[in-house]
């Protein structure tokens, strides 16, 4: 698991949240002077903070980002390929063109098992319990790769042309 | 949206019919279409199967909420599902114990109608497979429970038959029936008929091959199974079987009027509704549509899907068919109720029953020899131009035949049919029809697909939209006698609500963003509304409780196929989402939300 210091996009979350968590602190402390005038405190034998966030337990954060998702997401030539696998492994006849049908929309922006390219590509290849099947032993790494980068995708905002340079050799060892 | 067009000579038709009842009875009543008795028993004030009676009428003999007070009616009880899916299930009553069964998962309550509020009596979590949500096509719905002999059978989405103790909510016996692994869900609601539970499967958008089980009340057994596709042996088709149409008459045509093997993931599946006829000893029901739903790969009539069959409870032998949508290239399941009626045609007493298909045609059916005796439109149709009585067959128009790579547009009416599943009643007291449908059109584009087992096989890209006028619902009156439309309705909002008709001349249901009607049986003129938590896609039901008084039953709680776009949080972005209701369902989200809601209603103390 990376630190916070060496991943910038916690840093950037962190920087965005700096006024939430200032208030944060100015009320946990009002509590705190609160609580020692009444000399009760809340919990005398536990925390006084648990995590009840996110999609792992226990405020867990969610496994390092996998590098290779990184050259495939917005990478054209995946998403083509993706798109065309989305129709012939009948992904369109529950997902359709991404508004969702017998599963769950893919182009709202909301993400019940998390959005980011290597935790979509995670869903098409183990599955998830409410129906959604299992890919991994009928597609390759690849081919899963390209679906993710197609899913992914289809809630992004409209891509600008300069950055969506092709990268014909992309290849990925199963 | 609402507006009303009633036909003034049917209104006096219908005056002067009451005049010559009250001088001629006999006379009128060889006029007016009559539930068999042995499928109609007098009224017990109950109501035990979702359709009400074996001849499926939903007619309900209890009077005293009527045209001249309903306007006072008022909520009894309510009660939350807990499970904000579509309610399609039809509120069950026996032994003053309501039964309600939620979409998945599939739980079942028994509500004490004896105490204040109705609470709880027991209730029942079959807990169903989580994964069995995926491959439902439209919606985790369930049509509801059966009531018998002290038992209560229902269905679970990972095709589980369970019969409970109605008493107690003991589970008796549990048979598992199918295997979500293909495809096969099962969302109907069983029908008992001679102590055979009569079950059927989902999954006609996933390649599932379609069947109708037997099992045995008390131990759950299963006795019989008719496949729809196939050879005789596994449709069930014997020596005796002898449909009225050449082309219904055949060796092994389940497996000839297909592309080698095809038959294997063809569909046929069997979601709907089912009547009998105690003096013929025949069950009825239809098939489902092919699959896949691109019909160039599936050349030949694709028998027995959108098929009516009569069969013989004891055994399951086929007595006769009649396909509906040879070869169907629109989707148009043949799963919509049958009623049944004996009037009188051309001057000769006739056994018959009357679906309206969702080709958009009214069949009347000779009930004993599989005979078309009229089909007529009942809304607005293009694809089909008529029906042929003579083959039994669709004549169909050549410009709304689907092709690979090609958009047909403005199909009409759309793959969800002129009417879905939602059921309609008949009234002996009107002699009418209540018919809640649709009025949707669309574009399809055929593409091809591959069969892997587990997921949709359609291979069709939908798009629906309004039909003619912008209405999308429409709720017509339908006279069997004249065969056509008395009144129409007209809706903004597909129905996708059954109804429920009553002695006290009033007609019941419900509209999509949330409003529960009674209308005059006889006028269609609205008499009472009431604006429930969620939009109404379930059935209504009358009961005398256990104060002697007349209660009106629904649930309330938006889904199904046209409510997916609430129900499963959809993108409207995407039109061809949900099977292509997407974009004309798109308001639905400014409309309603979603819930799951029982409402029971009935008129002030005084």
């Amino acid at each position: 698991m990376s630190s916070p210091c060496r991943n910038p996009d916690r840093w950037a979350a962190a920087a965005q949240l700096l006024p939430f968590a200032l208030v944060a602190v100015l009320a946990v402390a009002s509590t705190n002077a609160s609580a020692q005038q009444d000399a009760a405190p809340a919990a005398q034998h536990g925390p006084n903070e648990v995590f009840v966030t996110g999609l792992f337990p226990n405020g867990g954060t969610p496994p390092p980002k996998d590098p290779i998702g990184a050259r495939f997401e917005g990478n054209n030539l995946a998403i083509a390929a993706g798109k065309q696998l989305f129709g012939e492994m009948n992904c369109t006849g529950c997902h359709f063109n991404g508004g969702g049908g017998m599963g769950p929309a893919l182009m709202s922006g909301h993400w019940r098992y998390g959005g980011r390219i290597d935790q979509i590509y995670a869903s098409i290849a183990q599955g998830r319990p409410n129906g959604m099947p299992s890919w991994q032993d009928s597609l390759q790494p690849q081919q899963m790769w390209d679906l993710a980068a197609y899913v992914k995708s289809l809630s992004a905002p409209a891509p600008s042309s300069a950055s969506q340079i092709a990268e014909p050799g992309t290849r990925v060892k199963p | 949206m609402m507006t009303l067009a009633i036909e003034h000579s049917k209104f006096l038709r219908l005056l002067l019919t009451g005049a010559s009842l009250f001088f001629f009875p006999a006379l009128a009543a060889a006029e007016m279409p009559t539930p068999p008795a042995s499928a109609a028993p007098s009224d017990d004030g109950q109501w035990t199967m979702p359709a009400k009676d074996y001849a499926a009428t939903r007619y309900s003999s209890l009077d005293e909420i009527n045209g001249a007070n309903v306007s006072h009616l008022q909520v009894a009880f309510a009660f939350s599902t807990g499970v904000d899916h579509g309610q399609e299930a039809a509120p069950i009553v026996a032994n003053h114990t309501m039964f309600i069964v939620t979409p998945y998962p599939n739980i079942v309550f028994a509500l004490d109608l004896t105490k204040p509020g109705a609470p709880i009596k027991w209730s029942y979590h079959p807990r169903p497979a989580a994964a069995s949500q995926g491959v439902a096509c439209c919606d985790v719905v369930n049509r509801g429970a059966t009531y018998s002999d002290g038992k209560l059978f229902f269905n679970t989405l990972d095709d589980n038959t369970i019969a409970l103790d109605a008493e107690t909510g003991k589970e008796l016996w549990k048979t598992k029936l199918g295997d979500i692994n293909t495809g096969e869900t099962i969302t109907m609601a069983p029908l008992v008929v001679k102590g055979k539970v009569l079950v059927g499967d989902s999954g006609g958008e996933l390649g599932v091959r379609g069947w109708l089980a037997a099992l045995d009340d008390t131990t759950g057994k299963i006795l019989w199974r008719a496949y729809a596709t196939g050879p005789d042996k596994d449709v069930l088709i014997g020596p005796r079987f002898r449909s009225f149409y050449a082309s219904d008459n055949g060796s092994d045509l389940g497996v000839k009027t297909w592309p080698t093997d095809a038959w294997k993931t063809g569909g046929g599946t069997m979601w709907g509704w089912i009547a009998y006829d105690p003096d013929l000893n025949l069950i009825y029901y239809g098939t489902g549509n092919p699959g896949p739903w691109n019909q160039e790969q599936r050349p030949g009539d694709n028998k027995w899907t959108t098929t009516l069959f009569a069969r013989d409870p004891d055994t399951g032998a086929a007595k006769w068919a009649l396909q509906y949508n040879p070869h169907d290239e629109h989707d148009y399941d043949g799963i919509n109720e049958q009623i049944l009626v004996d009037m009188t045609v051309d001057g000769n007493p006739r056994r018959v029953l009357l679906h309206p298909d969702r080709n958009g045609h009214l069949y009347m059916v000779d009930r004993e020899s599989g005979e078309i005796i009229s089909a007529k439109p009942y809304g607005h149709v293009n694809s089909v131009l008529r029906i042929d009585l003579k083959t039994g067959r669709p004549v169909m128009n050549p410009d709304k035949l689907t092709k690979i790579g090609t958009v047909v547009h403005d199909i009409c009416p759309t793959a969800s049919g002129l009417k879905d599943w939602n059921p309609s009643a008949y009234s002996p007291s009107t002699g009418l029809m209540y018919i809640p449908h649709e009025n949707l059109c669309m574009d399809w584009k055929s593409k091809p697909v591959s069969y892997i087992a587990g997921t949709p096989f359609v291979g069709a890209e939908v798009v629906t939209k309004a039909g003619p006028g912008g209405n999308r619902g429409e709720f017509t009156a339908w006279d069997p006698v004249e065969g056509k439309a008395v009144w129409t309705i007209k809706e903004d909002l597909p129905l996708w609500s059954g109804t429920m008709a009553t002695a006290g001349g009033l007609v019941f249901y419900g509209t999509m963003d949330g409003w529960f009607k009674a209308v005059d049986a006889k006028t269609g003129e609205l008499k009472w509304q009431f604006r429930t938590g969620s939009g109404i896609i379930g059935q209504p039901v009358a009961y005398r409780g256990p104060d002697g008084h007349e209660y009106v039953a629904i649930l309330s709680g938006v889904g199904g196929w046209a409510g997916a776009i609430v129900a499963g949080d959809l993108d409207p972005q995407d039109p061809t989402g949900a099977l292509g209701m997407n974009g004309v369902m798109a308001d639905l989200k400014t409309k309603t939300a979603a819930g799951g809601t029982l409402y029971v209603f009935t008129l002030p103390k005084s």
